[in-house]
């Protein structure tokens, strides 16, 4: 039983089954058409919506996602936005008239979930304006494919949408809509399925309690690797425990030595943190899946999901980072290493789920590289994915921890790799050591993404890359694109 | 005024884009797109949102796991038996024609005996909801005598495999040209293919109607085509079949022919159970089901004189056609009308090969097999330029068509002769290439890592369909007594712009706003026995054919006012919503819905009908030779690349392009085919790559894995213009030229800049070949062999 307002309209007791997707809701269940259904795997965009949560504030704060692999009951006490709720009677929303007027629809079928990321952009513009950036476009946009138009128009559109009187949705005018969602949240029972489970514990110790009675039951964090199992595989996902609204795995706790990152925090939320801390890891995130995945994508979802090519394991392996592991006997503390154990295969015991990721502060000397490869900038699956930490304490590396992603069954750091370095000036023949180390250390497959030949010499020529970098001589030599350096 | 947004410095230099305009929105205004503020708004209905019936079933497919092979053993008793299954069919089930082969015999509905690629249709579940239908697929026991696939359609050609005979063009004594050239090239390529990736899948909804016929809603480039098919596989008259079509999600080719089958099973469920049937396929089945555009593996050996001029020699084509015919026959014939893009070959022999093999069977894509034709010759352009050591730029100049070498090896005369040196004179200088061309020459002597490409590449696209019946096209016109406009013609809407050029051009007509016409769908009960919307040729033959119809009714009103008001005939026009008759003094006025009524009561028809079939078209396939184009269409685009050398990774970061449409019928339309044509060449050329295993599958089978380019892959600077002053020589509608296909190609000129770019490793002595699509991996892979060359040399 879901309680949810949809465009400002209160939907009480919906009952799906628990492996039941936002769009499939929308499109079957509520005779809503508006939202388009392109890939059912969170790739396209054209099913973006647009989801308000209270924040701690109790206001909404509105953020896209993919509704084709959004689970219906995470919908839960929140407002879903759809293309249909934005104009004002026949008046339509500023996202909408610049789209008319740019030429920016052609056959029209991407234009509702261009048509949502856009509102998302101008109600964020709302609230804190700044100067739209190229950057921030791609951000903003580069979730969402078009095959017609080029994204000129598009990109026309998002910087004129200003321009236009702000025509609100008449939602927007009702003060009550954040107090009744938010109450609606309050109020949500811990179980929302009638058939299977849906559970939604809020604080760890029901998580655990959770965990002890159905070990078998699968977490759902964003559920951007978990949906692909029913709308690509067709499996059953009727036995769910959801993770998102458990108070303690939504913390970022700063400690001295480093903060302590909920497993369910949203990428995106950790974006300021890592700017701040890490801004090679944060640039790794703005190509890390889209602004729609990102809002809903967890780090402690990343980690486990246990992929050979997930992004953020190849960058916590070269920043040290530790797990905390907890379950119904108790919490246990784990280096990241190892936690992978062969592919998809990991160290979490049934009963177990992560809590947190413990992410170290950078230390005074210390670098960070971070270089992802793949056929397409945006939205793309890492080909090879290349961290690279170190000082430089009087003319030689130290502390050299190089981890790969895409290279190997697992996310792993290249001990001879590190050692070939290690004490090192960043010298060609330390390079070339450490390349042959390299060569030995990995025998990266052949796939879609890329062939092995390709893969091992882009890894080696990445090495390459970091040594001209480090090299003074080199200093003014241009070795990255502008729009991949950082 | 901006309040919330500021324009970002970069994204500031562009040029102007066009705003839509007010006005009267008749042909040659930038009107809006006709469902525009529907689409917005989501109001826009297509396949999937079409309410369908309470009872309607929901039909999945069972599809072959392997390339080649007999099916030896089906058992569906466990699919029969699932969870809210109501019928389940195969080829056994087929009353009618069980091939659907659009022009030759060769594509069974189901599989019958053999297999011939991995995605081929085995069967269909029809169940009470999209779920349970896709779910009960799952449970058929499929049992298939493997066999090697043939994938490999080099090897399949030198075997002789074809789906259809290898074809000629040649044009003077090839072989003397080569031995009385001073230098003789030779080189080869693979141009990848690329998935439509149209963002609505196929889909269709069929009902039973009375008179034990159908009514399809499909999203389909031809529902003539699916009208007939759909008949004969029922085996029903095509009068009890009805089609209808008001918008795709886009089709770009792959709803031309291959929108078909879904609508024959969905009507064969229909008919069974006297249900309504709705299919759609889900992505990763559509993409292993369908075709694509065609790979091709060409060859050339051309000679040269000691400018760097073609005399001659013979070029080969190989397209991968897939498991059948298909419109191989056409498509492939395209790739050889264009192996000489802009360029007189001379005295040369152009060999077309179709070479069969146990993939989906590839078929119609913008360009049509054109853009795998000019990338051949393309790839010569750059490859003389390195051996003679000149500019590529001046070397595809010193190639043009020109007087004297103008007529084609098809024997075509190229008319518009002075256009295309015209048009790209003013893109070099408006894209300032030469000054570009020396910046990006001392950039690279500095810059070891990181190296600058630049490329100018023209396109000469031939317009109309090769095949010569298909050039015809009808309309239907009907005014209501309120003064109210409706059209409907043949051609389909897939975000093209068609339905709203041809409203300007009725609108342009009748003197009318075009508020007051209005465009229906798509109906094969309203126009019959059409023409695929396809080869561009969507404006030029239904606007035309819209054309006809308004002016014969225009013309009947004349004669009507000029009895019943006893108006002067002469000098009678429609503008600005009215009938004027008379100058000056002597002027009158008549408000058109006024006329509109006066008429009725009169008993004068309001409705009328236009058809057009394009003249002068003719080609002899037995000499391979004739006019097979009405005219050309010509553009030239100047793109610049930045590559990283040690990584492959690139970035576009420069586009010029100026583009003849003739006189625009909608600049702000045209100008978007143009932009959203070279943003999917560019992905052809660069991030879109098909990859198949070892065994035939497709693995590159979703957007995850396939990458079509994204909001950051529009090149930070695109400057797009019309070309100006040169309306179309022949008389299509308004002089305008089509727009679909021909910057398509444009696209191109991203690849030469990235092998121009290569090149500097080399000093720009050697022309490295770069294969498509030119992924990070390609261009790395090149930089390392150009490198590893120079090191031991
Ligand atoms: C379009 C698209 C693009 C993508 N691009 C990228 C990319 O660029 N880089 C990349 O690395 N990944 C990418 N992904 C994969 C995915 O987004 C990430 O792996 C994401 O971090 C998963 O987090 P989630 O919260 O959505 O996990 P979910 O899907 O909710 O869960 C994933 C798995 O982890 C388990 N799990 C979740 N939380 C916990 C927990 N706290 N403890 C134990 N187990 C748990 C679940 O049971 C499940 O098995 C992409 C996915 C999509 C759909
Ligand atoms: S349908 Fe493509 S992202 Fe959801
Ligand atoms: S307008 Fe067709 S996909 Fe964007």
């Amino acid at each position: 039983m879901i309680d949810f307002y949809l465009n400002g309209q209160r939907q009480s007791g919906v009952e799906v089954p628990p492996d039941t997707s936002v769009l499939e809701l929308l499109r079957t269940r509520l005779a809503k058409t508006g939202t388009k259904e392109g890939c059912a795997s969170g790739d396209c965009g054209a099913c973006t919506v647009t989801i308000g949560e209270p924040n701690a504030d109790g206001e909404l704060e509105y953020r896209t996602a993919n509704a084709c692999i959004t689970p219906a009951h995470q919908l839960q006490g929140c407002h879903l936005v759809t293309v249909e709720g934005l104009a004002r009677g026949d008046a339509l929303h500023p996202a909408q008239a610049a789209m008319v007027e740019c030429h920016a629809s052609q056959c029209g079928f991407c234009t509702p979930g261009i048509v949502m990321s856009l509102f998302t952009l101008h109600e964020t513009q709302r609230r804190t304006p700044a100067p739209l950036t190229q950057a921030r476009l791609e951000q903003a946009l580069g979730g969402n494919l078009c095959r017609c138009t080029g994204y000129r128009p598009i990109r026309d559109a998002a910087l004129t949408m200003g321009d236009y009187p702000d025509t609100h949705p008449s939602w927007a005018d009702d003060p009550g809509l954040a107090v009744d969602v938010g109450k609606q949240r309050q109020e949500s029972p811990a179980e929302l399925a009638s058939q299977g489970h849906f559970s939604a514990p809020r604080d760890l110790a029901a998580l655990r309690r959770l965990k002890a009675e159905r070990p078998q039951a699968r977490l759902v964090a964003g559920a951007t690797d978990l949906w692909l199992e029913t709308t690509q595989q067709l499996k059953a996902l009727d036995d769910l425990v959801d993770v998102r609204r458990v108070a303690e795995l939504n913390e970022i706790e700063a400690t001295d030595d480093g903060w302590w990152i909920g497993a369910a925090v949203p990428l995106s939320r950790l974006e300021p943190l890592l700017e701040e801390a890490y801004p090679a890891f944060a640039h790794l995130l703005h190509r890390f899946a889209s602004q729609q995945i990102r809002n809903r994508a967890t780090l402690g979802g990343n980690i486990a999901n246990a992929s050979p090519i997930g992004d953020s394991p190849p960058v916590l392996l070269a920043l040290e980072a530790r797990l905390l592991l907890d379950g119904p006997d108790g919490e246990r503390e784990l280096p990241l290493g190892d936690f992978f154990l062969d592919y998809k295969k990991t160290a979490l015991a049934d009963n177990e789920f992560i809590r947190s990721i413990f992410l170290p502060r950078p230390t005074a000397e210390q670098n960070l590289k971070v270089w992802k490869l793949s056929k397409r900038r945006e939205d793309d699956i890492s080909a090879v994915l290349a961290a690279f930490a170190w000082r430089l304490e009087e003319g030689v590396m130290r502390d050299v921890r190089l981890a790969f992603g895409g290279m190997a069954a697992i996310p792993r750091r290249v001990p001879r790799t590190e050692a070939a370095l290690e004490g090192q000036a960043p010298s060609l023949e330390a390079f070339a050591a450490a390349k042959a180390a390299l060569d030995q250390e990995l025998s990266p497959m052949s796939d879609v993404r890329g062939s092995a030949e390709y893969r091992k010499l882009a890894a080696a020529n990445l090495l390459e890359r970091l040594r001209l970098m480090i090299d003074t001589t080199h200093n003014d030599t241009k070795v990255t694109l502008d729009a991949y350096a950082h | 005024m901006r309040t919330l947004t500021e324009l970002a410095p970069e994204a500031s230099q562009q040029a102007p884009s066009p705003r839509a305009e007010t006005g009267s929105g008749a042909a040659g205004q930038s009107r809006i797109h006709e469902s525009a503020v529907k689409h917005v708004t989501g109001r826009a209905a297509y396949i999937d949102d079409i309410p369908c019936p309470a009872d309607t079933l929901h039909v999945a497919l069972g599809l072959s796991p392997v390339a080649h092979g007999r099916l030896t053993r089906l058992d569906l008793e466990q699919v029969k038996a699932a969870p809210g299954v109501v019928d389940v069919i195969t080829i056994v089930d087929v009353p009618g024609h069980t091939d659907i082969g659009p022009v030759f015999p060769g594509d069974p509905l189901f599989v019958d005996d053999e297999i011939s690629y991995v995605g081929q249709v085995i069967f269909a579940v029809a169940a009470e909801s999209y779920q349970a239908a896709r779910k009960a697929v799952r449970l058929a026991e499929v049992e298939i005598d493997e066999q090697p696939a043939s994938l490999d359609p080099v090897a399949a050609a030198e075997r002789g495999e074809f789906v259809r005979p290898t074809h000629h063009h040649q044009s003077g004594d090839w072989e003397q040209a080569l031995r009385d050239a001073t230098y003789v090239l030779e080189g080869e390529q693979f141009v990848g293919g690329q998935e439509h990736f149209y963002l609505e899948g196929q889909a269709c909804l069929v009902t039973p109607s009375e008179d034990e016929g159908v009514v399809i809603h499909t999203s389909n480039q031809h529902p003539s085509e699916t009208q007939k098919l759909v008949a004969e596989v029922l085996d029903i008259p095509f009068h009890a079949v009805t089609a209808e079509m008001r918008r795709m999600g886009g089709g770009f080719g792959g709803k031309e022919t291959q929108a078909s089958p879904w609508a024959c099973i969905a009507a064969l469920i229909a008919r069974r159970t006297h249900r309504a049937a709705k299919l759609r396929l889900p992505r990763a089945e559509d993409m292993r089901a369908t075709g694509k555009r065609h790979p091709f593996h060409n060859r050339y050996r051309l000679g040269i004189d000691d400018q760097g001029v073609l005399v001659g020699g013979e070029i080969t084509v190989i397209g991968d056609c897939g498991y059948s015919p298909d419109l191989s026959d056409a498509v492939v014939d395209r790739a050889m009308f264009h192996s000489d893009n802009a360029y007189s070959l001379g005295q040369a022999r152009v060999t077309g090969h179709r070479a069969k093999t146990h993939t989906a069977s590839n078929t119609a894509f913008r360009g049509f097999g054109g853009p795998q034709g000019v990338m051949i010759i393309e790839q010569v352009m750059d490859d003389i330029a390195r051996h003679i050591g000149e500019d590529p730029l001046t070397v595809r100049k010193r190639n043009l068509y020109r007087p004297g070498r103008d007529v084609t090896h098809y024997g075509q005369r190229v008319e518009q002769l002075q256009l295309l040196h015209d048009l790209i004179g003013e893109l070099e200088q408006s894209s300032d290439y030469w000054a570009r061309r020396q910046a990006i020459s001392d950039f690279n002597r500095e810059s070891p890592i990181i190296k600058k490409g630049l490329a100018l590449t023209p396109v000469k696209f031939g317009i109309s369909f090769t095949v010569q019946h298909l050039n015809q096209a009808g309309a239907l016109l009907h005014v209501y007594t309120d003064g109210s406009v409706q059209i409907n013609h043949g051609g389909t809407e897939m975000g093209q712009g068609l339905h709203t050029k041809v409203c300007q051009v009725v609108a342009r007509e009748l003197g009318l706003d075009i508020e007051r016409v209005r465009i229906t769908a798509t109906r094969t009960d309203k126009v019959p026995n059409t023409s695929p919307t396809a080869a561009s040729s969507g404006a030029d033959l239904n606007g035309q054919a819209a054309k006809d119809a308004a002016s014969k009714l225009r013309e009947r009103l004349f004669d009507f006012a000029a009895e019943h008001y006893r108006l002067d005939r002469d000098g009678m026009r429609l503008e600005g919503g009215a009938l004027v008759a008379g100058q000056g003094e002597a002027e009158r006025r008549l408000p058109w819905a006024e006329l509109v009524q006066a008429a009725y009561l009169g008993r004068v028809s309001l409705s009328e009908k236009g058809f057009y079939a394009t003249p002068l078209i003719h080609y002899d396939r037995n000499t391979g030779k004739g006019r097979p184009f009405y005219y050309y269409a010509h553009g030239a685009a100047v793109s610049e690349v930045e590559v990283d050398t040690l990584s492959g990774e690139y970035q576009v970061t420069r586009v010029d392009i100026l583009h003849d449409v003739g006189d625009s019928l909608n600049p702000a339309i045209d100008i978007g085919q143009v932009e959203g044509a070279f943003i999917q060449g560019m992905g052809w050329m660069t991030s879109e790559e098909l990859k198949w295993n070892d065994a035939g599958r497709l693995v590159s089978d979703g957007p995850a894995t396939y990458k079509i380019p994204a909001f950051g892959d529009l090149p930070p600077v695109m400057n797009v213009k019309l070309l100006e002053g040169h309306p179309n020589s022949q008389a299509s509608i308004y002089r305008s030229k089509a727009v679909g296909e021909p910057p398509f190609m444009l696209g191109i000129s991203v690849w030469s800049a990235l092998r121009d770019a290569l090149a500097s490793l080399a000093d720009y002595r050697v022309a490295p070949q770069l294969d498509t699509p030119a992924t990070p991996e390609r261009v790395l892979m090149v930089a390392q062999a150009l490198r590893d060359a120079q090191g031991a040399a």
